[in-house]
């Protein structure tokens, strides 16, 4: 792969990370949330095989694999059992607050990540700032969202960010940790799946403002 | 030796087969008994063996046994044979529990054991990570409504927390890479001297305090801790109050330790003083205007991770060795105090504070106990918790820190003050208006302790005489300290 291609693929992966994750925020609907997430794996599965066809390294090829059947594919459809229909009903913050909130979270993302071009001027590491948005828009989603569904896709856009950054940064954490950490993902999702359930059984919908019992 | 390491792991893993797979009364009502004698008597052989031979390893370097892992395992099994033995149902009784519940046990004190006995710092934090796994359905598992929102909160805040850590965890291996050592095993970045860049370090030091001590229940990310240890069944409050806490602030020592041989202690004591300072105070105002018992002593929790927090800011021998005592003995006397406020609440059918009263009279059998858990956690003389409050609070001195203690010490007074007002109302209080179907005007002193006595008389009895034991106990504590760069 020439230096030109490669840069341009990390580029469009890049891209569209952090293109599908603005959605997000913008579309709260679950019918578009669930493709989206599904798109945001695709991109990040996009970026690990471009590395490890750059490299050529089998191990991150695997991982490419793995990351496109876990986050593009398994959780997604998980999800998608879940129910249908608006999720965000009614942030905290409209969709032109979040939105200008999230053009400062890109600023802020580029701002932190200065120490980071010690690693390097390569694409991989100029394209690091985009993980760290993503971890800061996950935290907004979360932040703002005040349903369950909400509140578990932000958990899995800061986990995208954070695999990002270390796909980025290092070419992935060694691959013994990388397992643990998908497993511990998608158990965790899991785990809010079957509370999500819950919670929607006991209150007839998973809006978590009916959350009050519990204070000081 | 290297069998040593795989004992508790392998014990604990085969025990939540057995558990799920078999499904028998017998080995569910003793299975946490089980793993966590064995965690424990491993804990101790570890560290004989440690102390006498150095460090153990095993799984080609995977896991490894300094005198501080050594020591955080005994913990993990001391406070989990407290908390599950003292929490043993009569044979007979009927059992409420679903069938998971000691398989998630078993599988908690296998994440706990692994988190300690891990030489890498992904495997910590996906250690980390499963502890808040197998204990999300055993906060909810009573299944009402304020379990139900205590186990979301619990599981959203924990997961997100660490996930912070996470990034900080990444980023630290990035900086490996960059210097031509790609490695996350913290005995090679605290000794080989690898030099790393410190901008990258600073921010991963910042990331993973801040995830860590979410889970160790430091302020101002302390939100689920009240939630969660309130709704959880007493054995798992007293686990997660005992020593989920202690093996979260373990992380935080680790990190301290490669971050300050790169960066110097500056950042991270100031940040572990705020956080320390915090949570001391939110814990002490929380405390005075309290209600409910669990809730309250989940509040004492933070003010005690509040108070280790602050040595780890001071360093240096003497605040790490105290630090590590605390969690010895606020593990085992805050194991001890849920137990019994589980036995209060089964026998009372209420945790309020407002609705217990006279207990000492009426209910010397669980009181007794509650009463010499509570002197032990309010740091009274001959308790451990004495002795590391007054050595920590010398350390700071020492160290030039002498404003941060003070207001420590003024904040602990108010935390005092509250914890000892509401247990005097609750053990020597009037009945005002004697509360339906109490039977309080047959006063009838009910001696029994409503569950085994001996694991709370061993936990209190090794909490009173462990501040005085001196030798193989104390080098133990000094070689854990020297771990972490004690001597710096």
């Amino acid at each position: 792969m020439t230096d030109a291609v490669f840069a341009q693929s990390i580029g469009i992966c890049s891209a569209v990370l952090l293109l599908s994750a603005v959605l997000l925020v913008w579309r709260r609907a679950q019918v578009t949330a669930l493709p989206l997430l599904s798109l945001q794996g695709l991109a990040l599965a996009g970026l690990v095989a471009v590395m490890a066809i750059d490299e050529g390294s089998i191990e991150l090829l695997g991982l490419a694999v793995l990351v496109l059947l876990f986050k593009a594919i398994a959780i997604p459809l998980a999800l998608a059992r879940s129910g249908r229909g608006e999720y965000g009903g009614a942030p905290l913050i409209n969709t032109a607050t979040s939105l200008i909130a999230m053009a400062a979270l890109t600023a802020l993302a580029y701002a932190v990540s200065a120490p980071l071009s010690v690693l390097g001027t390569g694409p991989t590491i100029q394209a690091i700032p985009v993980g760290i948005a993503l971890v800061l828009y996950g935290f907004l989603l979360l932040v703002t969202g005040r349903h369950a569904i909400a509140q578990l896709i932000g958990f899995l856009v800061i986990d995208n960010g954070t695999s990002t950054v270390a796909f980025l940064s290092s070419g992935g954490v060694p691959i013994i940790v990388e397992l643990g950490v998908f497993l511990d993902v998608l158990l965790v999702v899991l785990i809010l799946y079957v509370l999500t359930g819950r919670i929607r059984d006991e209150y007839g919908d998973a809006d978590l403002d009916d959350l009050t019992e519990l204070h000081d | 030796m290297a069998a040593f390491l795989l004992t508790p792991l392998t014990a604990c893993f085969m025990l939540v087969i057995a558990t799920s797979a078999l499904r028998r009364s017998w080995l569910n009502r003793f299975a946490g008994i089980l793993a966590a004698t064995v965690v424990l008597a491993s804990g101790i052989t570890i560290s004989v063996s440690v102390l006498a031979d150095g460090p153990i390893t095993a799984l080609g370097g995977l896991l490894r046994a300094d005198a501080l892992s050594a020591f955080m395992l005994t913990i993990v099994g001391a406070v989990g044979l407290t908390a599950t033995w003292g929490s043993l149902a009569a044979r007979g009784a009927t059992e409420r529990r679903a069938f998971s519940y000691p398989t998630l046990v078993v599988a908690f004190l296998f994440a706990m054991s692994l988190a300690v006995l891990a030489d890498n710092l992904g495997i910590l934090w996906v250690a980390l990570e499963a502890t808040t796994i197998t204990t999300a359905f055993l906060v909810g598992h009573y299944r009402t409504r304020k379990s139900l929102e205590a186990a979301w909160k619990y599981v959203v805040l924990g997961s997100v927390g660490v996930a912070i850590a996470l990034l900080g965890i990444v980023l630290l291996y990035a900086a490996t890479v960059q210097a031509g050592q790609p490695t996350l095993s913290w005995t090679l970045l605290a000794e080989s001297g690898i030099s790393l860049d410190p901008g990258l370090v600073k921010m991963a030091a910042g990331l993973t305090l801040l995830g860590f001590a979410t889970k160790a229940g430091l302020a101002p990310m302390h939100s689920w801790l009240p939630d969660a240890h309130s709704q959880a069944p007493a054995a798992v409050s007293g686990l997660m109050s005992g020593v989920l806490l202690s093996v979260a602030f373990y992380g935080i020592l680790r990190v301290q330790a490669i971050t300050d041989a790169v960066i110097g202690p500056d950042l991270m004591r100031g940040l572990l003083i705020a956080a320390g300072l915090l949570s001391i105070a939110e814990a002490a105002a929380l405390i005075l205007r309290q209600r409910d018992l669990k809730r309250m002593l989940a509040y004492s929790s933070i003010e005690h991770m509040g108070i280790i927090a602050l040595a780890a800011a001071i360093g240096g021998p003497l605040a790490i060795g105290a630090a590590l005592l605390h969690m010895l003995g606020h593990g085992l006397a805050k194991s001890s105090i849920f137990v019994v406020s589980g036995r209060i609440l089964a026998v009372d059918g209420t945790t309020q504070i407002g609705q217990l009263r006279s207990m000492l009279a009426q209910r010397s059998g669980v009181a007794i106990p509650f009463l010499a858990a509570m002197a032990a956690l309010l740091g009274m003389p001959p308790f451990a918790l004495f002795f590391t409050e007054v050595a920590i609070v010398v350390a700071g001195f020492q160290r030039g820190l002498g404003w941060v203690m003070a207001v420590a010490i003024a904040l602990l007074l108010v935390a005092f003050v509250g914890l000892a007002r509401h247990t005097s109302d609750m053990m020597f209080g009037k009945d005002v208006v004697p509360a339906v179907g109490r039977e309080s005007l047959v006063r009838v002193n009910d001696r029994s302790s409503h569950g085994p006595r001996l694991p709370l008389i061993a936990a209190l009895t090794t909490t009173a005489v462990i501040g005085f034991l001196a030798g193989p106990f104390s080098h133990l504590l000094s070689e854990a300290a020297s771990v972490l760069g004690g001597g710096r």
